[in-house]
């Protein structure tokens, strides 16, 4: 006879919420453990002394927490963009691209009409083009996807190195001075399509206009029907056909609001903060998006909080390294470790894991 | 026309065979039903492993010069053993704690290239080079050692016998993959677990061995698609992200063989051949065409992926539980 297995594992799908944060603590505060062992072992230093010098890094000076804002702004766009198609189980993983497209529009639009349109319309326009061209990196896949079935994982990933290399050619189209591979900084000298100032930062009108999209977004997907129609096609496709949900609609639709704020996102990129195109500049958001997303549980209010988690760690290790003399991968490894804890904490809110009595078997 | 083949072709394959190693891996992987977006993190950390291991060797033998076999056994042992632990962390997650696929292997690629470029920048600080890059050169002269009279057979040497002993171990890896899951028992049964799980696990399969058995070795081959390219192509140099995005080249390239491992070996060279189609191509002053080129690979891919989702053949399409965990009480 079979021996029987040391304990079984079942589903668990009620759990209560302060019990699922603390597991999620549990598994952040091992993963910090962890990852302090590995510096001291690695480095040689203090992992409590890394920890402080990380804090700040992120909060030192108000300089340093205006960057915390600003990086966490676009990180929260692209994953705002990315939580109502992955709840509706598309899995986007396009983010970048389409991050990337809106922000080549942004730029596009700066360098061809930045003196010859008025600085109000030239900002009305780059945020129509740049929306728009968003839209047709994420429409793609989505009417491939609607029609065809084609796998949107694959694709949504492709269509990111299609962007970067268009982006790569304008950038040469476009580069200032002749030969140097660069575009440099758009409109220096007149500032023509930058966004102002408001309230004495130049960072104010991303973080407002985040602040926005994310009630907005909150909204859409919690309290109105396209947000339910995007539920029932996430939980199951079979459902929302037998209630009348037109699924192919709605997954188009669900993708269009994703390109668009991607194209936000890469809008905010170009008109609000770095001014400039690079193949990298949207340094790969579109992925950490996904993890932003995923970990929160596509909640956007919850966002917020993963969105800080993960760009404090960026900008952290940013700190460390350059305090220590490390190399700036070691922010990617702690990020690393701590989403493989979280990642697998979810188990435990999942499931639950019975063990065999031991008195079974005298029975 | 034959000159410039004979000289395309080479570089072509050298190219190609990060590739191979990649997309194989990727493919046994896959065919158990895990889609593991790791593998580009897994190729660095692969590459790293192998030079850690190269690195140590290199020192410590410095005085009595090395051993031609350890100079090949130990990079190869400590890359096997690197990507191992990188497909049983992928395996745990998604397998064991049943995390989402996605999600974990994109962590998995963060981790890995971090993990590539963080030892990477310890190893080039240790050495104390003046340019950003360590040097390997004694133990990549193991690795590329080529067959002896290939030079001596002109075009033929030069198109087919011209390449290290990786390079033909990543053919025969192709074809084995290609062997084993179509024509064994094995094959089968891992077939049956990527296309439904439940199914196999009825029918008396061990799913969760099966997915970890997979994976792992398709980690592990994987990774050694990032040792070929540090040893070889880029002849024992590491320098940090010179590997670039290669390892999603390899994830496009699972679906342009759509989930069959032996096109890898002609689909992997003709993308390696794209990939530096750009260099071959006479622009004259006009570099920025050249970056669309570089669009090439990627845009095949996509067709690929279209194409085969219109014609909808069934013995075209991806792994039917491709991307989800399995859980046996989930009815």
């Amino acid at each position: 006879m079979n021996k029987e297995p040391l304990f079984h594992i079942t589903r668990n799908s009620n759990i209560k919420w302060y019990k699922a944060w603390i597991i999620r603590a549990i598994a952040i505060i091992l993963a910090l453990i962890l990852c302090g062992i590995i510096t001291s072992m690695t480095t040689g230093l203090n992992p409590i002394g890394v920890y402080g010098t990380m804090i700040d890094g992120v909060f030192g000076t108000s300089r340093r927490i205006w960057m915390l804002l600003q990086n966490m702004a676009i990180l929260l766009c692209i994953s705002l963009a990315l939580a109502p198609a992955f709840k509706m189980k598309f899995w986007n993983l396009g983010g970048d691209g389409q991050s990337l497209m809106g922000a080549l529009g942004a730029a596009a639009v700066m360098i061809l009409l930045g003196d010859r349109l008025p600085s109000g319309l030239l900002i009305i326009v780059m945020i129509v083009v740049s929306i728009l061209c968003g839209i047709i990196w994420a429409v793609i896949p989505a009417f491939f996807k609607a029609v065809f079935n084609t796998n949107e994982t694959l694709f949504t990933l492709m269509m990111n190195y299609v962007a970067i290399q268009l982006v790569a050619f304008f950038v040469i189209v476009w580069e200032v001075p002749r030969g140097s591979g660069k575009i440099g900084i758009i409109n220096q000298n007149t500032q023509a399509g930058w966004f102002p100032s408001l309230f004495g930062s130049k960072y104010m009108i991303n973080l407002l206009v985040v602040i926005i999209l994310t009630v907005l977004i909150y909204v859409y997907m919690n309290y109105t029907k396209h947000g339910y129609e995007l539920a029932v096609v996430g939980e199951s496709e079979a459902t929302a056909k037998y209630v009348g949900i037109k699924t192919k609609r709605v997954v188009i639709r669900t993708m269009v609001l994703s390109g668009a704020l991607c194209g936000i996102a890469g809008l905010l990129l170009v008109g609000g903060s770095e001014h400039t195109l690079t193949t990298t500049l949207v340094d790969g958001r579109g992925f950490t998006g996904v993890m932003v997303a995923w970990l929160a549980k596509f909640n956007p209010l919850v966002m917020i909080l993963t969105t800080f988690l993960l760009v404090f760690l960026d900008r952290g290790a940013t700190e460390i390294t350059t305090i220590y003399g490390l190399n700036d991968s070691f922010g990617a490894i702690i990020t690393g470790i701590i989403l493989f804890f979280i990642l697998g904490s979810e188990f435990f809110l999942n499931y639950r894991i019975a063990f065999r009595k031991s008195g079974k078997e005298a029975a | 026309m034959f000159d410039f083949l004979v000289s395309f072709i080479p570089r072509a394959v050298t190219q190609g065979i990060p590739l191979m190693y990649g997309s194989v891996g990727e493919t046994i992987t896959e065919k158990s039903g895990n889609l593991n977006l790791g593998t580009a993190g897994i190729m660095y950390v692969g590459g790293i492993s192998g030079v850690i291991g190269a690195f140590l060797y290199e020192n410590g033998a410095g005085k009595n010069g090395m051993n031609g076999f350890l100079a090949i056994f130990i990079p190869l042992i400590c890359c096997l053993l690197g990507s191992l632990i990188m497909g049983l962390i992928y395996c745990f997650l998604t397998v064991s704690l049943r995390a989402n696929q996605n999600v974990t292997g994109l962590a998995l690629t963060t981790f890995g290239v971090g993990f590539g470029n963080f030892f990477g920048g310890s190893l080039i600080k240790l050495s104390g080079s003046d340019v950003p890059s360590i040097a390997l050169s004694k133990t990549s002269a193991f690795f590329s050692m080529k067959l002896p009279f290939a030079n001596k057979l002109g075009w033929f040497g030069k198109i087919f016998l011209s390449y290290s002993f990786l390079a033909y171990l990543a053919i025969a890896f192709a074809l084995i993959a290609a062997i084993t899951i179509s024509k064994t028992r094995t094959g089968l049964n891992l077939r049956a677990i990527g296309e439904s799980p439940a199914t196999a696990d009825a029918a008396g399969i061990n799913v969760t061995r099966y997915k970890y058995f997979a994976t792992c070795i398709g980690a592990m081959v994987s990774g050694l698609g990032g040792l070929y390219y540090v040893m070889d192509y880029a002849c024992g140099i590491w320098s940090n992200d010179a590997f670039g995005d290669r390892g999603w080249l390899a994830i496009a390239l699972v679906i342009f063989t759509i989930w069959r491992p032996g096109h890898s070996i002609w689909a992997s060279i003709l993308f390696g051949g794209l990939y530096i189609l750009h260099i071959f191509i006479p622009t004259g002053t006009n570099l920025a065409i050249k970056e669309i080129y570089q669009m090439a690979p990627f845009v095949v891919t996509i067709i690929v992926l279209i194409f085969t989702s219109v014609r909808n053949k069934k013995e075209n399409q991806p792994p039917a539980s491709l991307g989800s965990s399995y859980f046996r009480e989930d009815r």
